[in-house]
């Protein structure tokens, strides 16, 4: 086996005392300019919760209540700036409760370093107390793991983590540590990794690729932009609009490209998927030229792949080559960082008008308007509405706050109906779909974000899963406003068994605690709300609150997201009612 | 190299090059067990360059698939290159060892078993007092030939190893490590943009 050690070239810091590998751990996170740490300290980790004790001027450590907490808070951190997001658990159960997260961060592409401890090295596989195997755990769910045992090896694992993580597509690192390395002496230096020979994370578009794509482009007669996370990822927002501009082509997102695009741009046509738009799902399968840009083809947003976009030729702008003809076979495939290829493309483009393509979507968005979006939006009678919340939400905050989503029937109407007008703003488990995200996520939002409003949208269920970080919300005061949309249902899965097996409610009905005196009992100020014409008021007094806020809205408990593409079918079978 | 096929499940032949480091095999290995593909064979040795390891993996799949599986290999970010060869791009070889009781031999006055090595190009690797141990190196298709033949007279113990190849391509192991050099060195940074 190889190690990895730092060469003593080109260092940052000059012969020094030796320090333990605990502080060693600190250091380097200080060296890739971490200041948050989301974590909770057990026996394996204790030596680097010992150093950080030490720490507490350079870094900032939050106690979570569970460890799935501080992965997602980590998650919710980085995705509102764009850094790496940083935790730490110790070994067996602290690490395993981890592994949610990072399989979560790894199917939506976010940068993570998990620093977990471990059994000392003589105990490896002796089944020793805590003792698991962590890096065979999440080796199918990180993008790269190490297992140290050696202390001169921290400061190279490390500079390599934060260079993996952050770099190309990026993804979750896991580094576990001995406990016997922890406490190990070593001469502490720090060289960043910009490097490594075995991987290439920012492929170059061919001239060719770009060529191709160009004239397919200036060609098409009813071209159609697809957005995805990608966008965000590379930070080329400005790019896609003027790419957009120029072609005059209309552009959908995916629920992970939310906030890329702005929502109130006129060449914006909406969201895309099972609950997405009308327009955008069915003129997927009108258009000519398909631009799918930083996103992958996820069955939610294609639906049958052997009916979707068949007419169409599809240009894939694509980081990672593996996403490349996965699912949906292209005509150019440019594979590169979406900015650079935006970048090289949009000089190759001609000056173009679409405005009739354009408008067969506006005249989509009439017939969506009135059969589902009138009634969700402005209902006059009956329960209040998830959609009509979130919509309150939405103009209230002028559609510039963070919004933070867990997952179900109020993740699928806030991605409908919250208007988001500022980029980097829209935080949701999207490929894989977990349950108890948005709670912690929001905290690590507004630890990351202190300055911009940030709003949790959760349903009951989901509420119920990461409750306990009400704890680390009360302890640091975290300003986060978390709205529960309380369905007293497990409300999407009631809604599949409601139109796919004969309304047999099997196990998705929920008897809830008092909400308001948990929230209470949290110290933190709740408000329920179960009438129509208290609503504004009460969102109203959420915002204004300076610290954490809990709100309750009673909705409908049967109403269903439309429209609704059902899984394996057409995107233009998508059901309005 | 690329004679159009139509895309039925045949034998792939999956060489990877890697850095040599601990829990790569089991990296590699569990892109297959998560797609339920079967691994025919698969072999790990360092290749002509010092700290660069080759695998051979032999897989029964179409093209398409294996072409997919392929890239989710050199996602791992200590694969240097993976490729994809169809069996005929390939020279390849087994290594088989035959178990044999002594005793037929001390009693073969008509040498069949000495034939049978020979025509078999097989050969004798050791000669232990109670046992014989038989070498052959050959295709599946051989070596399990020479198994069935053996076979009357008692074979104890067979092994075959994984498949081994070489393609029959051009490229040169340093010079492609090269070429990794100047492709993994370009990052975002030297993107210029006029921000
Ligand atoms: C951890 C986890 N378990 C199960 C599911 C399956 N699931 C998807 S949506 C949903 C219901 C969510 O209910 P709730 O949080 O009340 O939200 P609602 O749909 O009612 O808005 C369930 C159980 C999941 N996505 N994640
Ligand atoms: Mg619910």
């Amino acid at each position: 086996m190889q190690t990895l050690q730092a060469k003593s070239d080109k260092e940052t810091s000059v012969k020094q005392d030796p320090i333990s590998g605990s502080e060693a751990v600190l250091r380097c996170l200080i060296e890739e300019g971490v200041e948050t740490i989301f974590g909770y300290p057990g026996g394996a980790i204790m030596p680097i919760y010992d150093a950080l004790y030490g720490y507490a001027d350079k870094l900032t450590h939050i106690l979570v209540r569970h460890e799935q907490g501080a992965i997602h808070a980590a998650q919710g951190y980085s995705r509102v700036t764009g850094r790496v997001g940083v935790c730490f658990a110790t070994s067996g159960p602290g690490a395993t409760n981890l592994i949610t997260g990072i399989a979560d961060a790894q199917i939506d592409s976010t940068p993570l370093v998990c620093v977990t401890g471990q059994v000392a090295s003589p105990l490896l596989g002796t089944d020793a107390f805590q003792e698991t195997d962590v890096i065979g755990i999440s080796m199918p769910v990180t993008k790269w793991n190490y297992q140290i045992t050696n202390v001169d090896e921290i400061p190279a694992v490390f500079a390599k983590a934060f260079f993996i993580a952050k770099s190309g597509r990026p993804g979750p690192v896991l580094i576990d540590i001995t406990k016997d390395v922890q406490n190990a002496m070593m001469q502490f230096s720090y060289k960043k990794c910009e490097k490594i020979r075995s991987y290439a994370p920012y492929p170059k578009p061919t001239q060719q690729s770009l060529q191709d794509a160009a004239e397919l482009i200036n060609t098409a007669k009813k071209p159609y932009i697809l957005v995805g996370h990608g966008i965000l990822l590379s930070g080329a927002q400005k790019e896609i609009v003027e790419f957009a501009e120029k072609a005059h082509i209309p552009v959908a997102s995916t629920l992970m490209g939310l906030s890329a695009f702005p929502t109130d741009h006129p060449l914006y046509v909406g969201y895309l998927g099972m609950h997405g738009n009308y327009g955008p799902n069915i003129k997927t399968n009108e258009c000519d030229v398909l631009i799918a840009i930083g996103m992958r083809f996820d069955d939610r947003v294609t639906g049958n792949l052997k009916t979707y976009a068949r007419q169409a030729k599809v240009i894939h702008i694509e980081i990672d080559p593996a996403e490349i003809d996965k699912n949906v076979k292209t005509a150019v495939a440019i594979n590169s960082d979406a900015k650079e290829a935006l970048h090289e493309l949009t000089p190759l483009i001609k000056k173009q008008s679409h405005t009739e393509w354009l408008q067969e979507f506006r005249d989509c968005d009439k017939i969506e308007h009135d059969k589902v979006i009138q009634h969700a939006l402005h209902p006059e009678t009956g329960k209040l509405k998830m959609s009509e919340v979130v919509n309150v939400i939405s103009e209230m905050t002028n559609g510039e706050a963070i919004v933070v989503t867990d997952v179900g029937q109020h993740q699928m109407a806030t991605s409908r109906y919250y208007k988001f007008k500022v980029t980097d703003s829209n935080v949701t488990s999207g490929g894989l779909g977990t349950m108890g995200f948005a709670l912690p996520a929001s905290m690590g939002a507004k630890l990351g974000k202190p300055d911009r409003q940030v709003i949790a949208v959760i349903g009951d269920g989901g509420y119920q899963m990461t409750v306990q970080e009400l704890g680390t919300i009360m302890q640091y005061n975290i300003g986060v406003k978390i709205v529960v949309l309380n369905n007293s249902f497990l409300g999407m899965v009631r809604q599949w068994q409601q139109l796919f097996h004969e309304k047999r409610y099997s196990f998705t009905e929920m008897t809830n605690p008092n909400f308001i005196k948990l929230a209470e009992a949290y110290s933190i100020p709740a408000e329920k709300v179960e009438q129509r014409e208290n609503l504004k008021a009460a969102v109203q007094k959420m915002l204004d609150a300076k610290g954490p806020y809990f709100m309750e809205v009673i909705v409908e408990t049967e109403e269903n997201v439309f429209p609704m593409v059902p899984a394996g079918a057409s995107v233009t079978d998508i059901r309005l009612e | 190299m690329n004679t159009p096929q139509p895309d039925n499940e045949r034998t792939f032949i999956i060489s990877v090059l890697t850095e040599n480091k601990s829990g790569l095999l089991n990296a590699i290995t569990i892109i297959f067990t998560r797609r339920k593909i079967n691994i025919e064979s698969i072999n790990v040795s360092e290749s002509e360059v010092v700290g660069v390891s080759r695998y051979t993996i032999v897989v029964k799949l179409t093209r398409e698939k294996a072409e997919k599986l392929v890239k989710q290999i050199r996602k791992l970010i200590e694969v240097l290159g993976a490729f994809l060869y169809e069996e005929e791009d390939t020279h390849y070889q087994e290594l088989a060892l035959y178990k044999v009781p002594l005793e037929p031999f001390l009693n073969d006055s008509q040498n069949t078993i000495e034939n049978l090595i020979r025509q078999h190009f097989a050969r004798i690797l050791m000669v232990e007092r109670e046992y014989i141990i038989i070498e052959k190196t050959g295709r599946k298709s051989e070596t399990q030939q020479l198994f069935e033949e053996l076979k009357a007279f008692g074979v104890s113990e067979f092994v075959r190893s994984a498949r081994i190849s070489i393609s029959k391509s051009k490229r040169r192991t340093e010079r492609f490590l090269e070429e990794l050099e100047e492709l993994s060195a370009r990052t975002s940074k030297k993107v210029e943009y006029q921000d």
